[in-house]
């Protein structure tokens, strides 16, 4: 009440010095003081009172006409107060949701977190950003005693918070399968059921599986309707798509994949990504395959990791810093 | 209770009647300018929610005059279908006139005490009260 009654007062004589001198100084204090009481939340029927009060005090023979204007228009601001206040505790709900999800994407990160493996004649490059705060995109490197190299990479259809609890899921299926060399085909297929048991039917997940056997340089891979990568052969320095046709992830569970094999000669690159990269926009028109390819050329003298950093930049820039889809991009590259 | 008044909601036009009623009891209790325009905004957004779920009720108004505290108590009765789920109705923005702040939630908003029962099948009574400071 006696903050109130303050404010009343400053309104007061402001607005009697704006009477009086009609300055822009007086005008510029009636912007301060209408800050201030936005961040008292005083609602806009308030402010309209306050005015009502503080003319009657300045001039208290105001006709009645007038005086019933005041009133018309403070009954007509009741409404607008209201939505004011709702507005506010709505804001003050979002930062709380706000907050509460940038947790969740913390525990997400730690909980999707891979180790990139460091190989003598394979360089890896590695990124994943999710177009909201959290990801529905994964990936995941799996190294077995044996020197072979499982990569997985994943796109639940979907963004935000339903498509990060799936991916949850899969994470840990993936973690349950026996850390030893493991065939692609094997791997969807164990994958597509535990997918068909667990996911709702609405809910589409697409998935890539590669191993790399780094003894011989032979990469066999197999695909769950998943985004085709490129292969880049360095000797006839072209991208081909890594075609694998395969059934997204939980339609049947009695589905098969098969499983394609690809021999990796030195300069060799093995593209994998998401289709939050292919359907990356410029404007209103998707990008081309081919467009994608060639910015990878324009890299493909630095190492994997910057490629893929500096692709994503590319993107990121060329859609105005606003991803449409979480965009994940895995590049692997036969050193020696 | 006993109520001072009451009055019956049937047509859209007895909204106004329960707005002027309460405004005049209002006044009579003592409420300035801005409480008398939220008194008869809280009392709008009831009387409209009987004509419109219920059909018809009762909007009544009853002085408080006590010796340490004075204010102005309003019940909306209605035998209509009750309100589904009431935690969900008083949160922000479920109100189909959505996003204007209005409904039961800004009656909350409006008073200084508010209560519902409501039972299925049975009806809806509100009970707010503005208290005179
Ligand atoms: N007296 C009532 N009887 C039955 N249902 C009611 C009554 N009052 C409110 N409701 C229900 O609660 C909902 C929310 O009411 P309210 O907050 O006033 O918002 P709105 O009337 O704009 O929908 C209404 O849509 C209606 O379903
Ligand atoms: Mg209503």
């Amino acid at each position: 009440m006696s903050t109130l009654k303050l404010d009343l007062q400053t309104y007061k004589d402001l607005m009697k010095q704006y009477i009086e001198t009609q300055n822009e100084q007086a005008l510029y204090n009636a912007e301060q003081f209408s800050k201030h009481s936005i961040q008292q939340n005083i609602s806009p029927d308030e402010i309209i009172n306050v005015h009502f009060q503080a003319l009657m005090e300045l001039y208290p023979d105001v006709p009645d006409d007038i005086r019933n204007s005041m009133n018309f228009l403070l009954e007509t601001m009741i409404s607008y107060g209201l939505a004011y206040q709702e507005y506010q505790a709505l804001r003050e709900k979002q930062l709380e949701l706000q907050s509460e999800l940038s947790v969740a994407a913390k525990m997400q990160q730690t909980l999707l977190s891979t180790v990139k493996p460091e190989y003598n004649q394979l360089d890896v490059g590695a990124t994943s950003h999710p177009a909201k705060q959290m990801n529905g995109d994964y990936y995941h490197f799996v190294e077995d005693q044996e020197g072979s190299l499982g990569i997985a990479i994943a796109d639940v259809i979907g963004k935000g918070v339903p498509a990060a609890l799936c991916m949850s899921m899969i994470k840990y299926s993936m973690d349950s399968f026996p850390e030893k060399r493991m065939e692609p085909s094997i791997v969807l297929e164990g994958m597509n059921r535990v997918v068909e048991r667990n996911v709702d039917p609405s809910m589409f997940i697409t998935m890539f599986y590669g191993l790399y056997d780094t003894k011989d340089n032979r990469f066999f891979y197999s695909s769950a309707g998943h985004e085709p990568g490129f292969y880049y052969s360095a000797k006839e320095d072209t991208f081909k798509d890594i075609e694998a046709e395969g059934l997204v992830l939980g339609v049947d569970r009695d589905t098969s994949y098969k499983q394609f094999e690809q021999q990796v000669d030195p300069g060799d690159m093995i593209v994998l990504l998401t289709d939050g990269v292919t359907e990356c926009r410029s404007g209103d028109d998707f990008i081309e395959r081919e467009e994608i390819a060639e910015v990878i050329r324009h890299y493909k003298h630095l190492p994997a990791q910057e490629i893929t950093d500096q692709v994503y930049s590319h993107f990121e820039r060329l859609q105005d810093f606003q991803l449409r889809d979480d965009f994940t991009l895995v590049i692997l590259r036969r050193e020696v | 209770m006993d109520f001072q008044s009451c009055v019956n909601i049937k047509k859209e036009w007895d909204i106004v009647g329960a707005r002027q009623l309460g405004r005049d009891i209002a006044k009579k209790v003592g409420f300035g300018n801005v409480d008398q325009a939220r008194i008869a905004t809280a009392i709008s957004e009831l009387a409209r929610n009987i004509y419109l779920y219920a059909g018809s009720g009762k909007v009544c108004f009853d002085a408080i005059d006590e010796l340490n505290e004075k204010g102005l108590r309003i019940v909306a009765i209605d035998e209509g279908p009750g309100i589904q789920d009431v935690s969900q109705v008083m949160e922000d923005g479920f109100s189909t006139s959505g996003g204007l702040g209005a409904g039961l939630p800004g009656v909350k908003r409006l008073m200084d005490e508010f209560d519902v029962i409501s039972r299925q099948g049975e009806g809806t009574e509100i009970k707010v009260v503005k208290w005179l400071r």
